[in-house]
Order: structure tokens, then sequence, then C-alpha cells
């Protein structure tokens, strides 16, 4: 249980995607005007990635690594090599599923995330998700754990950067700065405060 | 003259990081270390360059609904024969630039390219588009990585330029180029710099201060919107 907490307080203040691995940038920089708009592609985020790193570790573990499929009789087969291509589908596969579910039974959230659920599919981070699962070989408990980490450590840098960016456009920045250049050095500076929680080990 | 323009304009004029906010995702990631930077730089620009042409060439054929999966495809299978290449051939830099390499295929610049020229231009001036952007992206991700490795770790491409304090030389490297905030401020100052020069990529203040506005009774506007 220890261990699960740890992982979980891990990914999401530690190795938080978008400040210290640089993932979903495109996203994370276009969608922080509004603190509402970041909120909710920060929820979609959080349940896309709890559900794809899940499923892309039991393919993985079942179908693709090498002697996965020895359930089927076929021990010497490694399709390891066919990782991206499976990943990238079953995200695609994942968000169109759950905006026709969410559409059918839960509009009130279905319309609250409106068009952030299909830009979910092109965003590093929930790639990058499942490409860290496989790359430290984490097991299927350990991997919910970190898709919902992952998510919540994203969601919280975007909600934070939305925030500063909202009181911020009040301020009087130099001319070639506006805009993209000084958010540019508040994700530097905001990345550089959650380095301190490097230190902390559980 | 046209060939030129499509491989050069999105060098600086139109630079798919700095201006287009494009694929910045890996862009920073892999910038500590030029060896590692340059492998990265010449995987994307294949990338690029190549996925341009293959989804050009069916761009005629692809219904448009499902156009989108189709260059998710292309694309996944040229991360996957570049990918594959570099275990084979450069096994320790694959290993370093770990997850990156795969996040080609979620980089935007590339289904922003697919997107926005291939599907609509024939396939040779899509592959220079394709190289072009790529170009742009390696441009600045170059610039950056020797500023971090030759101020981080006085080194370029790993032989010493200069030599550190710890060994015995006169340099004691900042430490903070290492880390990945400082990448951050070097792309803003990279954006700050790049928008004094063309003055035309300045971006609107929402709003605007006015300089000491005096309240006189009903009259009184304290903020011009």
């Amino acid at each position: 249980m220890e261990h699960y907490l740890s992982l979980f307080i891990r990914s999401i203040f530690i190795e938080n995607l978008a400040l210290a691995f640089f993932l979903g940038m495109c996203t994370f920089l276009a969608v922080s005007k509004k603190v509402n708009a970041a909120f909710g592609l920060g929820v979609a985020v959080i349940v896309v990635q709890a559900i794809t790193v899940p499923v892309n570790n039991f393919l993985y573990t079942y179908v693709l690594a090498d002697g996965a499929l020895a359930w089927a009789g076929l021990p010497d087969v490694n399709l390891s090599f066919l990782g991206l291509l499976t990943y990238i589908g079953v995200i695609a596969a994942m968000v169109q599923i759950l905006e026709m579910v969410l559409d059918k039974y839960i509009p009130v959230l279905y319309n609250a995330l409106g068009v952030f659920l299909p830009l979910i599919t092109v965003n590093c981070a929930i790639l990058g998700g499942s490409l860290f699962m496989v790359e430290r070989h984490y097991n299927f408990a350990e991997s919910v754990v970190f898709g919902a980490g992952s998510g919540v450590g994203w969601a919280l840098a975007i909600t934070a950067l939305a925030g500063i960016r909202e009181k911020l456009k009040y301020s009087d920045v130099p001319e070639g700065l506006q805009g993209l250049g000084i958010t540019f050095i508040i994700v530097g500076l905001m990345s550089l405060g959650f380095m301190s929680f490097g230190g902390i080990d559980l | 003259m046209k060939a030129l323009e499509l491989l050069t304009k999105p060098i600086f004029r139109n630079n798919p990081i700095a201006l287009q906010i494009l694929g910045i995702c890996s862009a920073l990631a892999v910038t500590s270390n030029l060896r590692v930077t340059l492998v990265m730089c010449v995987a994307l620009t294949v990338v690029a360059g190549l996925s341009n042409f293959f989804v050009s060439i069916v761009r005629n054929h692809a219904p448009d609904n499902i156009r989108i999966i189709i260059q998710m495809t292309i694309i996944a299978s040229l991360v996957i024969v570049v990918d594959e290449t570099l275990k084979a051939v450069a096994y320790d830099i694959s290993k370093q630039l770990s997850v990156f390499v795969g996040l080609i295929i979620t980089n935007c610049i590339i289904l922003g390219r697919t997107e926005a020229f291939a599907l609509k231009n024939p396939p040779w001036p899509s592959f220079l588009d394709g190289i072009g952007n790529g170009l742009g992206y390696s441009v600045l991700l170059i610039g950056l990585a020797t500023i971090r490795e030759l101020f981080g770790s006085g080194t370029l491409l790993g032989y010493n330029i200069m030599p550190l304090a710890a060994d015995g030389g006169w340099y004691v490297p900042n430490g903070m180029l290492l880390l990945p905030p400082s990448a951050f401020f070097l792309i803003g100052l990279f954006i700050w710099a790049l928008r004094t020069w063309d003055k035309a990529q300045v971006e609107a203040p929402d709003f605007k201060i006015k300089s000491n506005t005096k309240p006189s009774g009903a009259d009184y506007v304290p903020l011009t919107r």
C-alpha cells in the first residue's frame, strides 16, 4: 500500500509530466488562458490517462511483450515493435468511446469537456504516460496508480498556470515578450518550484 | 525559387516552435546534450518530410472523415521504422532519448503539417515543407542544446571546450542549465529576441494600463479595455 501511495505522490509532484518531462506542452500553453477551460481539460486528461495506461499495460503484458503470447501457444513471438502503433490506436479508440459514453449517459460532463476530449488524442502526455509505463516495467496495479497520478499532476500544473496567466494579463510585459514569451518564462519558474519536491522520498 | 522558399521560410519567419507553438513537448527534454539533440533532429526531420510525402500521395484517395486515422497510421509506422533503426545503429543514444522518439508520433509539428499542408499540395512540395519545418525545429533545438551543454557542463558533443574548475580548469559550470527549467527560460528569451527582430510576430496585449489617469467625478475610467 505504501509503495502505491509513494508512486502516486511521485507521479504527481516529483515526476510531473508537464513540468519535469515537458509532455503535453502544446495544449499546456494553448489552453491555459482561462482557469475554467484549463480545469476542464485537466479533468479530461485525468480520466483518459487513468483508463489508457492500464489498458495499454494489459495489452503489453498479454499480447505485445516478448513471449507474451505464450497463453495462445506462441511463446516465440515478440510483437513489441508494434507497441507505438498499438498505444496510439488504443488512445484514439478510448477517447472516441469515452466521448460516446459520456454523450449518452453523463451529458453534463460531456458538455463541460466539450472540444477538449478529441484534442486529447494528440496530447503527448497521454502517449508519454503509456510509454513510461512500458519503459519502467510497471505491473497492472502500478500502472493504474501511475495513470491516475500523472493525470492529476498534469491537471494541477495546467490549472495553476491558467491561474497565473489570468492575473498576468494586467501586468506590464515588455513588447516582444508579450504572450508566448512570458508564458515560457513563467512555466520555467513553475518547473523550478516543482523541482523543490525532488528531495522528498516516501 | 518556390522550392527554396518552402524550405527556408519555416526556419526563421515561420518557425514551428517559436511562432506556431508546435512540437514543444520534445523540444525541451532532449536538449541538455548536443549529441542526443542532433539525433533527435535528424529523426524528426526525416519523419516530417516522409510523412508529408506519403500523406500527400494518398490525399486524393483517403475519405475525409477518417483522414486523421490514416495520417496517424502513416506517422506511427514511420516512427517505428526510425525507432528500430536507432535501436540497431545507436543503442546508447536511443536509450537516452527514451520515450521521446516514440513521442514524435504526437509531435504537433508532424500532424500539423500533414493536416495543414500535405492534404492540399502535391507530394514534392509537401516533402520540402516537411523537411523545412523539421529544419526549423532543428535550428532552435541545436541552438538550445549548444548553450545548455557548453555552459552547463563545459563540453560540446562530449569534447571538453572549457576545462571545469572541478578538474583543475577555470570554468565553474552553471548546473541549472542542465535542469529542465532552463530550457523554458532559454526558449522564452529566444522568442523575445526573434520578436524584437521581426515586429510582425508580436502579440497584442489583452489589456493595457493607462499611465496615471486622474480620478475626476463621473468621467473616471480606471482601466481601458
